[in-house]
């Protein structure tokens, strides 16, 4: 049975296909992409002020809401903001970082120095954040390095920076290492004959070269600084992100038509970003 | 390339700074689930080992990681079957739409997670709930696996790519059907791809925060659920940080795992 079964799937290798993708795209297509229809749909709904039940008529009130009132923009702004210093910190840390692991770093000690970045990353997320909050804290480690309580950052915008870049910094570190793994010694040698130092070298032959990586990296960075409401909680203080708005209108406003709509600047700002990059290959480098 | 040794060692000091600012946090956290002070001041003004006792005794932790393992493990299986499908349809055949299943695959982790969570939700509250059906821990599995499925796939899809199809053809022409080569020859050969896509899919399902939050049903707390809803609570603090301090001891075990498991691939790589 199985013999005859499995000769049919050898001489129809289509209905082996069909097989194999069945599943995974009945549950993609279903699970998320017919989520993602209903968010998006949903966010030309509106919600009864009296009843609080969602009236399905479609309308772009919640946009224009959102454009029309200067809180959003500024809030929209500052999400934008937030995950681009996040990107750039942890791209000055993870340069010369990723560089010393791969270009100087003797070999044997690369597989380590490896582990030493990867660790981190599994540990849990809420901890690491968390360990921020114990350590930002008034009178807290780095207030009592800076000169005792009430000289450090404290909690607020500049701490939620630190603290997300402190997340996200491996992410930015691994495709670039893998990145400057690959780059062969030889074309470092070669800007060495041509009288390239070491400052020169590296902007003119490695720079160039890793821009794919470092986007690759950015993705991350970017995206998930994009999306973060929870370390803005613990170490924000009273500020506010584009995440905090959307958690806040599916719980406590309830009203999922405007939380929609205010998630679809994220996904639309990650979508342009996404095309933008993928044009340097950024995403074979994932 | 030529480096001056001036820039060698800012190079190694920039390594060690970074690698200071990645373990002292998590440093500190060990240290404080000994810290006799409930708001731990800091130097510690005094030892003690009371909050591991009160962790232990703590009936909701132990629930929360209970929960988190379950939909750990139920995410886990669903994106192992789903995520080895689907390498073996990219990797396997060619057709049309396959960089767009490679890409509808990626997605779900691509994007911010709040926006798969409340996507999850509206689906749910407008489609799902309707029929009857609540939201429990099976929303959580399904949610989590939505976005485990990438990390299986990648790993298989690796493996498969480095394998090639030449052993699956010297085991069909000695007589093998589908089922056997891929029972004899080919699953053997993914068994290390898959632990490894397991193990980190697992861990990406247990650290979930965002997504679980707007998928979990009343009731359903995982492990990060609870911390996080605790974490505002100042007496609740020192057990809160005895479990960040237990989570951050045991992520050193994926790591010994996956080092055991790439050890043995490159055993395996002799074939």
């Amino acid at each position: 049975m199985t013999a005859r079964l499995s000769a049919w799937l050898y001489r129809h290798s289509r209905a082996g296909l069909a097989v194999l993708l069945s599943a995974p795209l009945a549950w993609l297509l279903l699970a998320y992409l017919g989520s993602l229809a209903v968010l998006f749909l949903s966010a030309f709904w509106t919600v009864n002020g009296f009843t609080g039940d969602v009236v399905r008529v479609p309308t772009l009130d919640n946009f224009i809401t959102i454009v029309q009132s200067a809180v959003y923009r500024t809030v929209a702004v500052r999400s934008v903001g937030v995950a681009a210093a996040v990107t750039v910190v942890t791209l000055i840390f993870a340069l010369p970082m990723a560089f010393f692991m791969a270009k100087v770093a003797a070999p044997r000690w690369r597989h380590w120095l490896v582990i030493a970045i990867l660790t981190p990353l599994w540990a849990s997320y809420l901890v690491k954040a968390y360990a921020w909050r114990v350590m930002l804290a008034n009178g807290g480690l780095i207030d009592s390095i800076l000169g005792g309580p009430g000289h450090g950052p404290g909690y607020g915008l500049p701490a939620t920076v630190i603290v997300l870049s402190y997340l996200w910094l491996p992410y930015m570190i691994l495709p670039i290492y893998a990145g400057l793994d690959r780059l062969p010694n030889s074309l470092l040698e070669a800007s060495a004959d041509l009288g390239g130092r070491g400052w020169r070298t590296f902007r003119s032959v490695v720079l160039p070269m890793l821009v794919p990586s470092i986007f690759a990296g950015s993705i991350f960075t970017f995206s998930l600084s994009l999306g973060d409401y929870i370390t803005v909680q613990i170490v924000g203080g009273k500020t506010q992100l584009i995440g905090n708005l959307v958690y806040a209108n599916v719980g406590a406003a309830d009203n999922l038509p405007f939380a929609a709509a205010l998630a679809t600047i994220p996904a639309v700002i990650m979508v342009i970003y996404l095309y933008a990059v993928s044009r340097s290959g950024a995403l074979e480098e994932l | 390339m030529t480096l001056s040794p001036t820039a060698r060692w800012m190079l190694r000091l920039a390594m060690a700074v970074g690698l200071a600012v990645i373990y002292v946090p998590l440093l500190i956290v060990l240290i404080n689930s000994f810290n006799i002070d409930r708001t731990f001041a800091w130097p510690p003004p005094g030892w003690t080992t009371q909050w591991w006792g009160r962790a232990w005794d703590s009936t909701g932790a132990r629930q929360a990681l209970w929960t988190s393992v379950r939909a750990g493990l139920g995410a886990t299986a669903v994106a192992l079957v789903l995520g080895t499908m689907v390498a073996f349809a990219v990797q396997r055949y060619s057709f049309f739409g396959r960089n767009s299943v490679s890409l509808l695959v990626v997605l779900p982790i691509a994007l911010p997670g709040i926006i798969t969570g409340i996507a999850l939700d509206a689906a749910f509250r407008s489609v799902v709930e309707p029929v009857g059906i609540g939201k429990g821990l099976l929303s959580v599995v399904i949610g989590h696996a939505t976005f485990c499925v990438v990390v299986v796939f990648n790993n298989v899809l690796a493996r498969l790519r480095r394998l090639g199809g030449n052993l699956e053809e010297a085991s069909a022409d000695l007589g093998a059907d589908t089922f056997q080569t891929f029972r004899y020859v080919t699953f053997p050969l993914l068994r290390s791809a898959l632990f490894a896509g397991g193990l980190l899919a697992f861990a990406l399902s247990f650290d979930e925060i965002v997504v679980t939050t707007f998928t979990a049903g009343p009731g359903v707390q995982t492990l990060p659920i609870w911390i996080f809803s605790n974490l505002f609570r100042p007496n609740q603090a020192p057990v809160i940080n005895v479990v960040a301090a237990v989570l951050i001891v045991l992520s050193v075990v994926p790591i010994y795992l996956a080092q055991r498991i790439s050890a043995d691939a490159a055993g395996g790589g002799r074939v």
